[in-house]
C-alpha cells in the first residue's frame, strides 16, 4: 500500500497537496461559527451540481415542453421530486450561506490588505451566482420565471444607444422566446457553473496564500525568526508557511480540527435544510412563486411580479429610483460599492472587536437596512413603500460613505500580537 | 612574436564578445517584436473568431420573419371604422377616430385609473392625449392588460350599457375592463393598465408600419 502510494505520489502530488492545503494547514484557533460557511458553501455548491445533472437527464430545455418536463419529474421520474426540491432549496440555502459569509467578511474586515483580491473573487463568485441562478428560474417556464425574465433583460433597454438592440441580442428573439429559454440553459448548465467552479478554486488558492482572518483579526504568520520557539505552533505545519514565516502558537491544523468543526455545522444545517426541503420547499412563495405553477403566458401579466428573495434588496434599490436608467444604475452600483469594500474602509484594524462603537453601529445598521429593503422589494407597491424604499437606499450607500469618512482617523482599541485567550 | 599573437587573439575575443552582444541584442528586438507581432496577429484572430459566437446570439431568420414589421394601408378606413392586423402574433387595432369621439375624450380624465398615460404602455411619441402620432388613427395591441383577452369594440351607444354616458369604447369579455377610445382603462375593473400602443410610423400618409419607429425613436 506505502509502495502504491509512493508511486502516485512521484507521478502527482496528491499528499502534497492534501498536507498543504488541510492537514498541514494552519488555521487560527479562534475561528468561531461565522467561519462556517465557507465550507457550507462549497457543500451546497456540490449539491447544485449533482442535482443539476440529475435534473438535466428529465428536463427538456423548449418553450414547448419546458414546463410540462418540469411536472413530468414532480410527478412520474422516481424521486424526481426530491431530487427537484434538493435544487431549489439548494438555491435558497446558497444565497443564506453566501450572505452570512460575507457578512463575516465585513465584521472581522477580512477584505482589508492583504486580503482585497480574495474579497474580490468572493464578489465575482457572488455575482456570477446571482447571473447562475436567475437564468436556473427562467428554466421551468413558469409565470415567473418569463415575466422575471421579461423584467431583469429589458433593464439592459435602458442603456442608452445600445440597449434595445443588446436586448434583442441577449433573447434572441424580439420577445423572451424558446430561443432565451435554450441558451440560458446552455449557460445555466455549462457556462456558469464552470466559471464558478474556476473561481471558487482561485478564491482558496488566494485565501491560503495570504492566510484565514480571525474574529480578533490578528495576525498568525510572523517574520521569520521574530518568535522565540516557545511562542510557535507545537502542530507539524507545511514547510510552504514555515519556510517563509513563523507561525504562532495560535494556530491549528485545518485537518481535522476544522473539518470537525465544520462537520458539526454541517448537520445543524442539514436539519434546517431538511425541514425546508421536506415541508416547506416553496417558502411561502418567496422560493418558488406561486404564479410559478402557471406555464409561462406572454399575454398574461402576473398581478404582482417579484424576483426570488435573494435579489429582493437589489430589486427595492431598482424600483426607488424614479429614473429607469437611473435604478439600474443605482442598482449595479450597489453591488459594484460592494466590491469597493478594501478601498472604502481606510482603517488597519480588521476586526469590529476592536474598532470604534460607530464602526458596530454602522455594520448592523446595514445589515438591519439590506433585509429591509430584502422586504421591500419583495412584497406588494405600496405608497409609504416607495418613500422607505427610498430612504433604505440612501442608508445603504450611506454604510459606504460614512466608513470612507470614519475610517480614516477612527478610534480603534489596541490589537494584540497574539490571539488572546 | 607569441606576445604579439597572443594580442592579437585578445583583442580578436574581445570583438567576438562584443558582436556577440550586439547580435544578442539585435536578437532581443526582434524578439521583442516578433512577440509583439504575433500577440497582435493573435488578437485579431481570437477576435474574428469571437464572431459567429457572439452573432449567433441575435434573432435567428425564423425568429425575424415571425417578428416582422407589418405595413398597412390606411387609406380605405372609414371614420369610426376599427381594422385589426396581426403583428408578432398579436391583434393590433387600427381605428380613425371621428372628430366628436376625439373631442369627447377629455370629458372622461376623472373616471380612469390613468388619464395621463403614467406608466409606460406606449411609446414617448405616443404619450399624449390621444395617444396616438395623428390623433385621427388609433393604433392599439389588442389585449386585455388584465388576462389576455381581446376586448370588444362596441359602438353606436352600445359601450353605454357599461359606462354610461359613452357611446363608444372597448368592453373585455372575459372580466368585464373597460377602455375608451384611446386605449386607457376605467376605473374599478380588473386590468391594471391602459392598453398597449406598440411601435409604429407613417411611412407616408396612406401607409403606417407596425413594429418599427426608428425616424422618431
Amino acid at each position: 500500500m506505502a509502495g502504491f502510494l509512493a508511486w502516485i505520489e512521484s507521478r502527482i502530488p496528491m499528499m502534497r497537496v492534501a498536507n498543504m492545503h488541510a492537514i498541514q494547514y494552519p488555521a487560527p484557533r479562534n475561528m468561531n461559527f461565522w467561519y462556517v460557511f465557507g465550507f457550507l458553501a462549497t457543500i451546497v455548491l456540490v449539491n447544485q451540481i449533482v442535482t443539476g445533472i440529475w435534473l438535466t437527464m428529465n428536463f427538456e430545455p423548449s418553450a414547448e415542453r419546458a414546463f410540462a418536463s418540469v411536472e413530468y419529474i414532480m410527478r412520474e421520474v422516481d424521486y424526481g421530486w426530491l431530487i427537484r426540491y434538493m435544487h431549489s432549496t439548494g438555491a435558497t440555502a446558497f444565497f443564506v450561506v453566501v450572505y452570512m459569509h460575507m457578512f463575516r467578511g465585513m465584521i472581522y474586515g477580512s477584505y482589508q490588505k492583504p486580503r482585497e483580491l480574495l474579497w474580490i473573487f468572493g464578489m465575482l463568485i457572488y455575482l456570477a451566482l446571482m447571473a447562475e441562478a436567475f437564468m436556473g428560474y427562467v428554466l421551468p417556464w413558469g409565470q415567473m420565471s418569463y415575466w422575471g425574465a421579461q423584467v431583469i433583460v429589458s433593464l439592459f433597454s435602458a442603456i442608452p444607444v445600445i440597449g434595445p438592440g443588446l436586448v434583442e441580442w441577449i433573447q434572441g428573439d424580439y420577445v423572451i422566446s424558446g430561443a432565451t429559454l435554450n441558451r440560458f440553459f446552455a449557460l445555466h448548465v455549462i457556462a456558469l457553473p464552470l466559471v464558478i467552479v474556476i473561481l471558487v478554486f482561485l478564491h482558496i488558492i488566494a485565501l491560503h496564500e495570504v492566510g484565514s482572518n480571525n474574529p480578533d483579526g490578528v495576525n498568525i504568520k510572523h517574520p521569520k525568526g521574530s518568535l522565540p520557539d516557545s511562542e510557535k505552533t507545537p502542530y507539524k505545519i507545511h514547510e510552504y508557511y514555515t519556510d517563509k514565516y513563523d507561525i504562532a502558537d495560535d494556530v491549528v491544523p485545518f485537518f481535522p480540527h476544522i473539518v470537525l468543526k465544520d462537520l458539526v455545522a454541517f448537520s445543524i444545517f442539514l436539519f434546517a435544510f431538511c425541514y425546508i426541503m421536506f415541508f416547506a420547499p416553496e417558502l411561502g412563495g418567496k422560493a418558488l412563486e406561486h404564479p410559478n405553477f402557471e406555464i409561462a403566458n406572454p399575454l398574461k401579466t402576473p398581478e404582482h411580479i417579484f424576483p426570488v428573495w435573494y435579489f429582493t434588496p437589489y430589486y427595492a434599490i431598482l424600483k426607488a429610483v424614479p429614473n429607469k436608467l437611473g435604478g439600474v444604475i443605482a442598482m449595479f452600483a450597489a453591488i459594484g460599492f460592494l466590491f469597493a469594500m478594501p478601498w472604502f474602509d481606510r482603517s488597519n484594524v480588521r476586526s469590529w472587536r476592536y474598532r470604534s462603537g460607530l464602526h458596530t453601529t454602522n455594520l448592523i445598521v446595514f445589515a438591519i437596512v439590506f433585509i429591509f429593503l430584502g422586504y421591500l422589494g419583495g412584497t406588494p407597491q405600496e405608497d409609504w413603500k416607495i418613500f422607505a424604499s427610498r430612504i433604505a437606499t440612501i442608508m445603504y450607500f450611506g454604510f459606504f460613505i460614512l466608513l470612507w469618512i470614519y475610517s480614516k482617523n477612527e478610534k480603534t482599541k489596541p490589537v494584540p500580537g497574539r490571539i488572546p485567550l | 612574436m607569441s606576445e604579439v599573437s597572443a594580442d592579437a587573439n585578445k583583442s580578436a575575443k574581445q570583438s567576438t564578445t562584443r558582436a556577440n552582444v550586439a547580435a544578442l541584442e539585435s536578437d532581443n528586438s526582434r524578439r521583442k517584436f516578433l512577440t509583439i507581432a504575433t500577440s497582435v496577429v493573435g488578437a485579431v484572430g481570437v477576435a474574428a473568431a469571437a464572431v459567429p459566437f457572439i452573432a449567433s446570439w441575435q434573432p435567428s431568420e425564423r425568429a425575424k420573419a415571425a417578428g416582422a414589421d407589418v405595413e398597412v394601408d390606411i387609406s380605405g378606413i372609414q371614420p369610426g371604422q376599427l381594422i385589426r392586423v396581426m403583428w408578432r402574433s398579436k391583434p393590433v387595432w387600427i381605428v380613425r377616430r371621428t372628430p366628436e369621439i376625439l373631442a369627447s375624450l377629455s370629458d372622461l380624465d376623472d373616471r380612469l385609473r390613468d388619464p395621463e398615460s403614467e406608466v409606460e404602455q406606449q411609446p414617448p411619441y405616443a404619450k399624449n392625449e390621444y395617444r396616438s402620432i395623428k390623433e385621427e388613427y388609433l393604433v392599439l395591441v389588442g389585449i386585455c392588460t388584465h388576462l389576455g383577452c381581446s376586448p370588444q369594440h362596441l359602438v353606436d351607444g352600445e359601450f353605454a350599457q357599461y359606462a354610461e354616458g359613452v357611446p363608444e369604447g372597448f368592453f373585455c369579455p372575459c372580466h368585464g375592463s373597460k377602455f375608451d377610445m384611446a386605449g386607457r382603462v376605467f376605473e374599478g375593473v380588473p386590468a391594471p393598465y391602459n392598453l398597449v400602443v406598440p411601435p409604429y410610423m407613417y411611412i407616408n400618409d396612406n401607409t403606417i408600419l407596425i413594429g418599427s419607429d426608428e425616424e422618431l425613436a
